[in-house]
């Protein structure tokens, strides 16, 4: 029998205000002493109460409407109890039955193969980060620190519509772009402000019924999360071959043996007694603030996919590179305004300038050098015959190096392209008496010949010559000589 | 024998230990008292007699100079029960589990009294975590009733009745869960109200119940307990639970006093049926005839649902005391056991050694309460009964300005009386109960003796109708003088 995984990811995203969810602490915390960031609100001291930072509830209600979901009229707190000693107060201030948002979805596959897949997203809800316990190095002693306590989260939980762990890595990286294209959350999952468990089980492919789910925590990083889930599906596929019976259990992950381990099982689960938070009134959303947040929501990555494709002519490959990065995203059509070659634009973007980023080890283009305008500017050049392509080459270089306008650039090395058909039928005369075996190569038939003769004449001119002009005088040059 | 108590004739009588605040205010203001005088003889009153009351935990002696000039509360002593939260001094809830805890803030209140300048002499017993009524929760020291040194002041609020009965401060603060302003207040002769929910602030008072709990003055009498009110009331934008709803203006209310022929009064026929020591109802009635006297109105009112306020009261006060008190854990602050082989084990011995046998009791009903499976049928359930309590008020409201009913069923009880029977204890609260559960506002004012100990008279109102309520009873007092009645100390 043939079995199929059913995948439903819960993601933790650390939303980026400026202060925590239930107090005035900056949410910049990672680097400071212990306990720094901290005052008597988010350290739970007796007597304190929690008041909700609007800005949490505006980014909800923008990662709501940005992941097509319902925002709920009316939303409040609930407190989920449990004793922990990175939880200050004993409970955690979450939501439980009214959520801020349901019922959205995420489009998956457009730019791979075209074929496009809905995964559903059952709730979006806001509540607060915990502490972080630190154990000592005897391995005696525990410590607390509750810089990242009251730090304000979304929980964003999918339907169980992933079948693959690819697919399951797909829909965390387009969650992403989303999440910063409406810039709510820097989302990078190696610093913890994204957060991903996964519920995996397998059934028989055509079975209905869902099998008994296994909660997958630990993993790391996306590409974690899909070895992760590979090895668990691996392993309930191999029980259910054994006829071993699949606990319903919570299991993490171990990523340097790559394997997951159990943690606890469904007996051992807590009971969270929620009840709702007793020191936050509930919030009515009007549909006015809908509408206003709304209107902030820029253009999405799908929308931008179906647009390139339609307005730019991209290939759905290059569209898809392009609109799922926010930074390279907005400098494609910052471009686009004022150069109508989109073609050009793009292979410029995804070759060698990406090929500079990654270099620059920078995050993305926005936190280099290069701008928009120098990249017009220099296509501009090279469309007038100003410079070659080769010498554009050494201009992006150069650009990220110091920032200067190609013309600067131009004007400080002396880089201008040799247009002038006196200087350049010199060059390649003087070329051509330096190297008779290579004409006499080319005359007996090895074209190779010609391509190194144009490799010596750039070379004189320090690449300056205008190679269209070179090829052009070479050919003639080479066809007196091949008469004679 | 000595008398036990003394009834004044007026208010000029009264000696500078009884005086209400606003003669104090006036003897201040017009330097017939300085400011050292007020403070000096009340540390002496406190220094002679509160080693027999035991009305306060700690004094401290707060008064800075820096405050407003003009305010009422200017160099007038008073108290705060010790689950305000007072900065840089200790604040314990009545818990041995906070029994060296210093507070890095002070409660709203707190600061709004600081910046009246009021002369804070320091902070009163109460039952532990304010769990109680009677004050023998407290895991320090057993309050007494200036009345009778053999009862009990009532409770939680009882440090701070206490202090106010006995003379040892002008106002203090309370708060009042399910009655632990009004009770003691009653049982001790002095006047204490609930304000309505979200009036004066909660930020700073070590929450039981956060949907029932709201601080409250005990004062002397109404225009104090208007001038209270003045001071402590209002919007706080540290607490998201208290109202933005105009204050008024108390204390203009009070001293302006109540046309009784325009006041309508409702007595609920389901608190006068039974249960009331003869003494108790005999008061009631007698002060529901002054005020007929007086010009007013009265008629019957019904609210059906209070009969199901003590159970609903006891799930979601005691639901959400579980979870507030989950953060007493020996991790962050406060006591913590010893010694420990683990983390759970330092949890268990930390809440085993640090909470008293009552706080236990009500964490395990909460706990219970709120537990998977059983959520719907307790939890939910009451939540629903609380709708329908608050209707019933509602209702009444529609028909009257006021109720008024007892607050208590009987006069102080002795001590040990009911400690065995936490289910009598809780009965003592059952005209109490329901009106925090309603939210509404409500006070007691005293309106005679039972057998020498005093009798409280419950005034309910509408919700935000303070004003109303404190001119009714400040006219009151205009026409009695059971607010002029002191016990013998």
């Amino acid at each position: 029998m043939n079995y199929e995984a059913v995948i439903g990811l819960e993601v933790h995203v650390q939303l980026n205000t400026k202060t925590k969810i239930f107090c005035s602490c900056s949410t910049e915390y990672s680097g400071n002493e212990p306990n720094t960031n901290v005052c008597e609100i988010c350290s739970g001291q007796p007597g304190t109460l929690p008041v909700l930072n609007g800005a949490v509830l505006e980014r909800a209600i923008k990662t709501g409407l940005a992941l097509n979901c319902k925002i709920a009229a009316r939303t409040k707190f609930d407190r989920k109890n449990y004793f922990y000693p990175d939880l200050p107060k004993g409970y955690q201030v979450s939501q439980f039955d009214m959520p801020i948002c349901s019922s959205g979805y995420i489009m998956l596959g457009a730019a791979e193969s075209g074929e496009e897949k809905k995964i559903g997203i059952t709730r979006i809800h806001m509540e607060e980060d915990a502490g972080k316990n630190v154990h000592g190095a005897d391995g005696k002693k525990t410590f607390v620190d509750y810089n990242r306590g009251g730090i304000p989260l979304l929980e964003i939980v999918s339907e169980p519509d992933m079948r693959t762990p690819a697919e399951a890595k797909e829909y965390l990286e387009k969650l992403k772009v989303i999440l910063k294209y409406i810039d709510v959350s820097d989302c990078n999952m190696e610093d913890g402000s994204l957060r991903c468990d996964a519920n995996v089980s397998i059934r028989p492919v055509g079975e209905a019924k869902l099998g008994t789910k296994v909660e997958i925590k630990n993993m790391n990083s996306f590409r974690g999360v899909q070895k992760a889930l590979e090895y668990e599906i691996e392993r309930q596929n191999e029980a259910v071959k054994n006829n071993a019976k699949i606990f319903q259990e919570t299991r993490l992950y171990d990523e340097a043996k790559g394997i997951t381990l159990s943690m606890r099982k469904k007996e051992e689960a807590f009971d969270y007694r929620y009840f709702p938070e007793p020191d936050l009134p509930p919030y009515d959303i009007s549909a006015d603030t809908v509408v206003k947040i709304q209107a902030g929501i820029p253009e999405l990555p799908d929308a931008k996919f179906k647009r390139y494709l339609k307005e730019f002519s991209l290939s759905a490959y290059d569209a898809g590179l392009i609109s799922n990065n926010p930074p390279l995203a907005y400098f494609f059509e910052k471009c686009t305004d004022d150069y109508k070659n989109y073609k050009v634009i793009t292979n410029w973007l995804l070759g060698d300038i990406s090929k500079k980023i990654n270099e620059s080890q920078q995050a993305d283009i926005s936190k280099t050098n290069i701008k928009p305008a120098h990249l017009v500017e220099m296509l501009e050049l090279i469309d007038n015959g100003t410079i070659s392509g080769k010498i554009a080459k050494g201009i992006i270089d150069e650009i990220f190096n110091t920032a200067e306008t190609p013309r600067q650039i131009i004007s400080r090395l002396g880089l201008v392209q040799i247009s002038d058909n006196d200087f350049i039928i010199n060059i390649i005369k003087e070329t051509l008496g330096e190297n008779q075996k290579s004409i006499d190569d080319f005359i007996n038939g090895k074209a190779a010949a010609r391509g190194f003769l144009v490799g010596q004449i750039m070379k004189k001119t320090k690449g300056k010559a205008n190679p269209k002009l070179v090829n052009e005088m070479l050919d003639a040059e080479l066809n007196k000589l091949k008469l004679q | 024998m000595t008398e036990k108590y003394k009834k004044y004739n007026d208010i000029n009588e009264l000696p500078l230990h009884y005086k209400p605040a606003h003669v104090i205010r006036t003897m201040l203001d017009s330097r017939q008292i300085s400011p050292e005088e007020i403070k000096t003889e009340t540390l002496k009153r406190i220094a002679k007699i509160d080693n027999k009351i035991n009305s306060f935990l700690r004094l401290c002696d707060i008064n800075n100079d820096s405050g407003e000039k003009n305010a009422f509360w200017l160099n007038i002593p008073i108290a705060l029960k010790d689950n305000i939260a007072t900065k840089n001094i200790i604040t314990t809830a009545g818990s041995r589990i906070l029994e060296n805890h210093i507070p890095i803030f002070d409660a709203t209140v707190t600061k709004k009294l600081k910046d009246q300048n009021a002369f804070i002499v320091g902070k009163t017993n109460l039952d532990e975590f304010a769990m109680g009524s009677s004050t023998e929760n407290s895991a320090f020291k057993k309050t007494v009733n200036p009345w009778d040194y053999s009862c009990v002041p009532g409770g939680s609020s009882g440090g701070s009745a206490a202090a106010v009965a006995s003379g040892m401060a002008y106002m203090a603060l309370g708060s009042d869960t399910g009655g632990s302003i009004r009770q003691p207040a009653a049982l001790c002769g002095v006047c204490g109200m609930k304000p309505t929910y979200g009036r004066v602030s909660r930020y700073g008072l070590i929450a039981f119940a956060s949907s029932l709990d709201q601080i409250g003055p005990f004062t002397r009498d109404a225009v104090d307990m208007a001038h209270a009110l003045d001071a402590i009331s209002g919007h706080d934008s540290k607490d998201s639970t208290s109202s933005d709803s105009a204050v008024d203006n108390y204390s203009a209310a009070a001293l302006k006093g109540y046309d009784f022929k325009n006041l309508k009064i409702g007595i609920p026929e389901q608190y006068f049926t039974g249960g009331i020591d003869a003494g108790v109802l005999n008061r009631v009635e007698a002060a529901i005839e002054e005020f007929k006297k007086l010009g007013a109105t009265v008629v019957k009112v019904s609210l059906p649902n209070s009969k199901y306020a003590i159970p609903v009261y006891y799930l979601i006060a005691t639901a959400e005391a579980s979870s507030n008190l989950a953060r007493f854990d020996g991790v962050k602050y406060g006591f913590r056991a010893p010694e420990y082989k683990n983390l759970k084990e330092m949890y268990m011995k930390t809440r085993e050694a640090g909470f008293g046998a009552e706080v236990k009791r009500r964490i395990i009903l909460g706990t219970y309460a709120l537990s998977s499976g059983y959520y719907d049928a307790y939890y939910k359930k009451a939540q629903k009964a609380r709708t329908l309590i608050c209707q019933d008020f509602e209702n009444a409201f529609k028909k009257v300005d006021v109720i008024l009913t007892p607050v208590t069923p009987s006069t102080a009880f002795k001590f040990n009386e009911k400690t065995s029977d936490p289910l009598a204890m809780y009965m003592s609260d059952i005209f109490t109960i329901s009106i925090n559960l309603a939210s509404i506002p409500a006070m007691s004012i005293p309106c005679g003796l039972s057998e020498n100990m005093p009798v409280g008279l419950q005034i309910l109102g509408n919700y935000f109708q303070e004003a109303k309520m404190l001119a009714i009873a400040a006219e009151f007092q205009k026409h009695t003088d059971h607010h002029l009645c002191m016990p013998a100390i």
